[in-house]
């Protein structure tokens, strides 16, 4: 009996040095990913799109991962959106890159969806960030989560890792942020309609419809 | 003797793994090590808590429990008694149902698998085989026999 409790003790211990090692072991996410680059390249590419190159609408959107509207709109509006207007022919979807300053994690999550982006995997990365945004409000360091993501998203997890260390699309992502800031972007989720701002109140799936069936009418 | 022993490790371990879960949940250390698996997507997703308590915490209390069972079960007062191991095999039997529908949404709702639910739905589901076994070996008690009156002669 007395053999038994010191193994169960012995257990306890080891049991309590793995949880405490794994609890310690904290890796940050890497800075070259998550901080502004000192220097800003434009390399030419322009966001990533949705839709046929022919439609008579482009849609430009501004928007930051971390930012709540934005995983709303995602989430709420743009399967709609996608269906109706993308699927149909009638809208172009452009996705640029607006982090917002003071969100932690925004600028670190838009160089996930990038990093994705360059295995043919950008629109799968930003539906699982934007879908499952609880890792927005936690403020925990999100490396993990993002590669469970990746993962997810059907990426090669060896060449995201590796990517995400060298913080490669870090100034891509600024450039575009920068482009914002010229553009008179001020918050998260802006939309231009072939070039011209989106001021409505409310950025819904119908009224996206009725301006671009009014612009694609214009065209004709 | 064998198999509350068996439990007690069992639980104990659990109790560990659901301990980690449930630190991370209240953001004690980084990301989940959970090697390529969904762990962060489970324990974020919004399965993770049930009734607002994260579901790491009923790991948590539910292992205690089991543990502490089994503990007293081998005190000698408790050793020839069936009561500990139907006691046993009741909390089990909540634990097995209760990770078995943890282990259903990962597979068909939230569609991502963490590897230390997995691990712990299977010590629960071990925990569940070792009360049932137990609780067939473990012979019910006597009958009391009642005193025959006694008759004068």
């Amino acid at each position: 009996m007395n053999r038994f409790y010191v193994m169960l003790g012995a257990l306890a211990v080891a049991c309590g040095a793995l949880v405490f090692y794994l609890l310690r072991a904290n890796p940050s996410a890497p800075q070259a990913a998550t901080e502004v680059p000192v220097t800003v390249v434009d390399d030419g590419f322009r966001g990533y799109t949705l839709g046929s190159d022919t439609a008579r609408v482009e849609v430009t959107e501004y928007s930051d991962f971390e930012c709540p509207f934005c995983a709303s709109f995602a989430a709420v509006q743009m399967p709609t959106i996608k269906e109706q207007l993308i699927a149909t022919g009638k809208v172009r979807w452009r996705f640029r890159d607006f982090p917002i300053p003071g969100h932690l994690y925004g600028r670190y999550a838009a160089h996930a969806a990038h990093c994705a982006g360059e295995q043919g995997k950008f629109w799968e990365m930003h539906d699982q960030l934007f879908y499952n945004h609880g890792w927005a409000q936690t403020g925990k360091n999100p490396t993990g989560l993002f590669r469970d993501f990746a993962k997810a998203a059907g990426v090669d997890l060896t060449r995201y890792d590796a990517c995400m260390d060298s913080g490669r699309y870090a100034s891509r992502i600024e450039f575009s942020r920068q482009e914002g800031l010229q553009r008179m972007v001020d918050g998260t989720p802006t939309f231009y309609f072939n070039g011209v701002k989106f001021t409505g109140p409310r950025a819904t799936s119908d009224v996206f419809k009725a301006i671009a069936d009014s612009l694609g009418a214009r065209r004709k | 003797m064998r198999h509350r022993q068996a439990i007690a490790a069992l639980a104990l371990v659990g109790w560990f793994l659901a301990l980690y879960l449930w630190l991370y949940q209240l953001g004690v250390g980084g990301p989940l090590k959970c090697g390529t698996g969904g762990c962060e997507i489970v324990q974020t997703s919004r399965w993770a808590a049930f009734l607002g308590i994260p579901v790491a915490f009923y790991g948590v209390v539910g292992y205690a429990a089991i543990l502490t069972a089994a503990l007293v079960a081998l005190q000698p007062a408790w050793l020839g008694r069936r009561s500990p191991i139907l006691l046993l095999a009741a909390l089990a039997t909540g634990g097995v149902l209760f990770t078995g529908w943890l282990t259903y949404l990962e597979l068909f709702v939230i569609h991502a698998i963490c590897r230390w639910c997995v691990t712990s739905a299977v010590i629960m589901a071990a925990i569940w085989i070792v009360a049932l076994h137990a609780l067939r070996t473990t012979p019910h008690a006597p009958l009391s026999r009642t005193p025959a009156p006694r008759t004068d002669p």
